[in-house]
């Protein structure tokens, strides 16, 4: 064992194509997320679109409270970090006074769906030209894994430690097929990043969003990408990718929800 | 450009505020209906929008602060206004805007509480505008007019001020102030010569390599201290220099009569009765509720016997005149609360009655 | 000299109006003023009343608790307002709205059929204008011409083709002043 994988890649790079690479619109730092977490695959696969569409100076993104509260450490473009909730009325804010530049707010379930989704419902109903990034993982990550509105049936959560009960929670929120029936949204999809095929498609959906604002079409794309927390599920990353497939996506299925072209 | 004619026009307080954002270069407007300020959010949808600015109605008070938040993390000019529970809603987005040190105006427009209350004009916001009001180490510029002139007059003062300092500042009127008509004038002002540059900090797109992150998490409690040392250093440059007041007839007073926004105007006519009848009565009306004249009150206990501080709720300002004055000269205490307005032979009436007995009523 | 004036009456009457005509035309001649009405679900079909004060000096409290006018529109108003006249000041109401006239002795009081006049215009509208031409014949605080310059920042510009009707109100207003049915 006295070469390194990497020591053989070194050998060998000058004689071969750069086929993968880290864009340069992510800031090279190790970031805070568990091993296997999607919110990482997430931030990349946002700043590749940054980074190929060229609109990294005119880009400016809204952070969330949650998981991805640092996103700003990792996406480099100019970003605010917004209050609980509360990521679209800020983008609304800056897309108002700023409508040249290109705004998307970046959110997780707990807040898009429970404590902002009055904000949530307003910003889409008035259509605003942005881009909305929505990652549900049905829980609450940051805060120790606590029941989301999206938590599915049954799970067990550090507040349904005997399994979310419809009958006293109330049900799992599938807020994309709520929020697709507003003239105000433009584009809506839901997609995952368990796997590589999802990822794939994951990075289109978004491409397209980010294009849909660039053309000024009227109205917001809502990317859904439902993702896993290891860590708050305790399961290894793999365990949590198969579970994904096997529960979340019943009852949160992939696909776009509303295209335009559809409505037209 | 062509210089415009200062004409003498009746208005409202709530229209005042309003016409002279807009000539002070406000560039977004976000806000919720809420009696009694709604005039104010009626006439920029009516003007903004075609003088250069943007007019939105938010869906509550808690999303137009937090769009406030993000366009003045642009740098831009921007405002909301509301009243007092509108204000309880807008506190969370308030602490964040000075954390994050951006420049805005905002305006309460204040009714009777607590609860839903009543719609009528109270000064019962006073603890929470002037002492921070959401969570954490923070306070807001706080003016307080008296008349619709003034409105108008602290609306481009409060621009400036946020500007210069980096920090929200909050002109906390009244319902009556609002909904009231006097004649104002608006003075000329240069919006470019007095547009500050905010792009070293603000976000407008990544440009020259850095990144701009307007943020108020420091998770780390040394960094969340360092910020906290920043705000107060800010803070006290703020009192060093930016304490305004107005005294009136103080020089020969025995009784001062402490009293701001609108209970000063009405604490006045007071003062002109009690005049009427040879008692030698005087008027402090603190201009800035945050930073707040106890020197200068305090200055005040050396020519004064006693002290009676007016306002319209049940005892919030007097503590701070209880803080400045000490034990130097008893300190009494006059307000109705609710919506009900102190009328001037109210306060008269307590005026002879300190005459004849000065020394302190009981508090505790 | 200073005027503090009570309007009061049924929303809809043009109570809020005629103040701030009043106050406008106080403005015209340099005085200062100020207007505070009444606010709120008084607004919608209930009572509403504003107050006027006019001074040639600086105006200290916009609120005041007695007035030395007060023109009462309807009943209502008439039981809250007609306490709190100044002794030796006036009180000047509308016929047809008030069925209870006041019954004190120390002061003006003015009946005036400002409904029935305004019938006799052709135009029930300038009610409140013919009230108002009484209110300043017995008080010549202010030329009719600052009101009529105030009626066109009052008015709205696609009523000002009205402000001559306006004028004629005010001055058959004046001349019922001058034969007043003093109680």
């Amino acid at each position: 064992m006295s070469k390194s994988i990497q020591s053989v890649q070194c050998e060998h790079l000058d004689k071969m194509d750069i086929v993968w690479d880290r864009p340069d619109t992510l800031i090279d730092v190790p970031m805070h997320y568990c091993p296997g977490c999607g919110h990482s695959v997430v931030h990349r696969l946002i700043m590749e679109v940054v980074q190929e569409l060229n609109i990294q100076d005119i880009t400016i993104g809204v952070a969330p409270v949650g998981c991805s509260v640092f996103s700003y450490n990792y996406m480099d473009v100019d970003m605010q970090e917004a209050a609980h909730g509360r990521a679209t009325a800020v983008a609304t804010g800056i897309k108002r006074v700023l409508p040249d530049k290109i705004i998307y707010s970046y959110q997780g379930d707990g807040d898009l769906a429970a404590i902002g989704t009055a904000e949530t419902i307003h910003t889409i109903n008035r259509g605003e030209n942005i881009v909305m990034i929505f990652v549900n993982n049905g829980i609450y990550g940051m805060t120790g894994g606590q029941m989301a509105p999206t938590t599915l049936k049954g799970s067990v959560t550090s507040t349904t430690p005997t399994g979310r009960d419809l009958s006293i929670h109330g049900h799992p929120l599938n807020i994309a097929e709520m929020i697709a029936i507003l003239p105000g949204a433009y584009y809506v999809t839901r997609q995952a990043v368990n796997s590589a095929k999802t990822v794939r498609k994951t990075k289109k959906a978004l491409l397209r969003g980010f294009k849909n604002q660039i053309d000024g079409k009227g109205g917001v794309s809502f990317i859904e990408v439902v993702s896993n927390c290891p860590s708050g599920w305790k399961m290894t990353p793999l365990q949590s990718n198969k579970w994904l497939d096997d529960n979340m996506l019943g009852t949160y299925p992939l696909g776009d929800i509303k295209v335009p072209e559809k409505i037209a | 450009m062509k210089k415009r004619v200062s004409e003498k026009i009746l208005m409202k307080g709530n229209e005042a505020i309003a016409e002279a954002a807009i000539r002070a270069g406000v560039k977004a407007y976000f806000g919720y209906p809420i009696t009694p300020q709604s005039e104010l959010l009626e006439y920029m949808s009516a003007q903004l929008n075609s003088r250069g600015g943007v007019f939105l109605q938010a869906e509550s008070e808690v999303a137009a602060i937090n769009m406030v938040y993000g366009a003045a993390g642009c740098g831009e000019r921007v405002m909301t206004s509301t009243s007092s529970p509108g204000f309880s809603l807008m506190q969370e987005g308030i602490s964040y805007i000075a954390s994050a040190e951006l420049p805005c105006l905002l305006v309460n427009v204040q009714r009777g509480g607590p609860g839903l209350g009543t719609i009528q004009p109270a000064q019962s916001d006073y603890f929470q505008a002037v002492k921070g009001g959401g969570h954490g180490d923070y306070n807001l510029i706080v003016l307080a007019p008296n008349s619709v002139q003034e409105m108008a007059n602290f609306t481009y003062l409060g621009f400036d001020l946020a500007d210069q300092y980096r920090t929200p500042v909050l002109i906390l009127a009244d319902g009556a102030l609002g909904q009231m008509m006097e004649p104002v004038v608006f003075p000329d002002y240069d919006i470019v010569k007095n547009k500050v540059d905010h792009s070293s900090w603000a976000t407008r797109g990544k440009k020259d390599g850095k990144q701009h992150v307007i943020t108020t998490l420091h998770i780390e409690p040394e960094k969340m201290e360092i910020i906290n040392n920043h705000l107060q250093e800010k803070y006290r440059d703020i009192c060093d220099k930016e304490i305004r007041f107005e005294a009136t007839k103080t020089d020969d007073a025995e009784i001062l009569l402490i009293a701001y926004g609108l209970s000063s105007r009405i604490a006045h006519h007071a003062l002109e009765l009690a005049r009427d009848e040879g008692l030698k009565v005087g008027l402090f009306r603190p201009i800035t509720l945050y930073p707040f004249p106890y020197r200068q009150i305090r200055a005040l206990t050396k020519k004064v016997d006693s002290i009676l501080t007016v306002e319209m709720n049940a005892g919030q300002m007097v503590e701070d005149v209880r803080l400045a004055v000490g034990e130097k000269v008893p300190v009494h205490f006059y307000g109705r609360t609710g919506g009900v307005i102190p009328q001037p032979e109210e306060i008269l009436e307590k005026i002879r009655a300190i005459s004849i007995a000065p020394q302190m009523e009981k508090i505790f | 000299m200073k005027q503090e004036i009570v309007i009061a009456g049924f929303g809809g009457q043009g109570v809020l109006s005629m103040g701030m005509t009043l106050a406008y035309g106080g403005m015209v001649e340099n005085k200062d003023v100020s207007w505070m009405p009444s606010y709120g679900p008084e607004m919608r079909g209930g009572t509403a009343n504003c107050t006027v004060i006019l001074n040639d000096e600086k105006i200290s409290s916009p609120i005041i608790n007695s007035f030395d006018t007060a023109i009462i529109l309807n009943q209502p108003s008439m039981a809250k307002f007609e306490s709190k006249v100044k002794p030796g000041g006036q009180i000047i109401y509308e016929s047809n709205n008030i069925l209870t006239p006041p019954t004190r002795s120390d002061i003006t009081i003015l009946d005036i059929p400002a409904n029935k006049e305004a019938v006799k215009l052709n135009i029930k509208r300038v009610m409140n204008m013919i009230i108002l031409g009484t209110y300043l014949g017995l008080n010549p605080v202010l030329k009719i011409e600052s009101i009529l310059k105030a009626l066109t920042k009052v008015l709205p510009g696609r009523h000002h083709h009205l402000i001559p009707i306006n004028q004629q109100a005010l001055e058959r207003g004046m001349e019922l002043a001058t034969q007043p049915t003093i109680m």
